[in-house]
């Protein structure tokens, strides 16, 4: 890739960039569109921070997790179920 | 593994690993199948919160998604002799969390909220842009396509983000989401499953995934922006025209 560093910038629109973010997130992006991705986040600062707070979602998404542990009734029924299943 | 290590926008979170005490799949599924009941509690322990999680996506009420995942356990229980390991032991049940629930999910009708349809083209499942073309330069500008009105900095990092109002309001934001975008976003960034994984639960497409994932990730930013937006005019800062 080093040769290629000092290609001059294919523009993309942030209008075109915003709609890439996810594939640009999960790595899915082919090696030329994840560089001008990555070239013109570099120099706008309002792409830079639409990426950035799209991560940011993600992380308080992910701060949701934990969920609701199963109801020690249920939890004995399906234990109950299990010992009778394998009996 | 919920992960995948080259996962470049991923992270694993804590509930959706497996606690590292699990034998692996291959040892639990033995243990399964010879009746070991501390394994099948273990898994029963370690994956319940998740599942009810997924569940509720599909279902209206907390009370129906705890029964969707009682019917998954057992119906896992009475046909765990027929996994074939062809995905792992946890996909496998997630697939019948989804299978249940989305049985259920029919039954109960559940209705979207009118305020998910929002302005067009802004939460939908269709192909419109995920961000208000107004946002950006119209053409025959010279810098067409480009921000007209930015994003501005969210206040934080860490502080504002974990808040508790923030969450509430995120959490808000899911609940909105239509369905298919819903259990998406969820399997993916509340749970933490790669790509791949969510495909093989939901039996779609990759581009179909991250369709689903794209536009439910720019509805819960554009929730959050709007929240912070109120919050800088609650505290009196100035905010953008």
């Amino acid at each position: 890739m080093t040769e290629s560093l000092n290609d001059p910038v294919d523009h993309l629109a942030c209008a075109e960039l915003v709609e890439l973010v996810t594939a640009f997130l999960d790595g899915d992006l082919d090696p030329a569109a994840e560089r001008r991705v990555v070239d013109h986040i570099s120099l706008c600062d309002g792409c830079h921070l639409y990426v950035d707070q799209v991560r940011q979602t993600t992380d308080v998404l992910a701060g949701l997790s934990g969920g609701v542990p199963l109801s020690p009734e249920d939890r004995e029924r399906l234990l109950a179920a299990f010992r009778d299943s394998s009996g | 593994m919920p992960c995948a290590p080259d996962n470049v926008g991923g992270r694993c979170h804590a509930d959706s690993v497996p606690p590292p005490e699990l034998p692996p799949d291959d040892v639990l599924t033995g243990l399964l199948l010879a009746g070991d009941e501390t394994a099948f509690a273990q898994v029963v322990d370690a994956w319940s919160p998740g599942m009810r999680r997924l569940a509720r996506v599909y279902v209206s009420t907390e009370d129906s998604a705890a029964e969707v995942v009682q019917e998954a356990w057992l119906a896992v229980v009475r046909g765990i002799g027929t996994f074939a390991g062809r995905s792992s032991l946890r996909t496998w049940v997630y697939r019948i969390v989804a299978n249940t629930a989305r049985r259920r999910g029919g039954r109960e009708a559940r209705t979207v909220p009118a305020s998910s349809l929002g302005p067009a083209g802004e939460v939908g499942d269709g192909g419109g842009p995920t961000v208000d073309p107004a946002r950006f330069l119209g053409p025959g500008h010279e810098l067409s396509g480009h921000w007209r009105r930015p994003p501005v900095p969210w206040p934080g990092p860490e502080e504002a983000l974990l808040a508790a109002e923030v969450r509430a309001e995120v959490a808000a934001a899911l609940a909105e989401l239509p369905a298919r975008q819903r259990v998406v976003v969820t399997l993916r960034d509340v749970h933490g499953y790669d790509a791949a994984e969510v495909c093989s639960i939901l039996e779609v497409s990759a581009a179909n995934q991250r369709v689903l994932l794209h536009r439910a990730r720019a509805s819960v930013r554009l929730r959050l922006e709007r929240y912070f937006d109120r919050a800088a005019v609650g505290a009196g800062e100035e905010v953008r025209p």
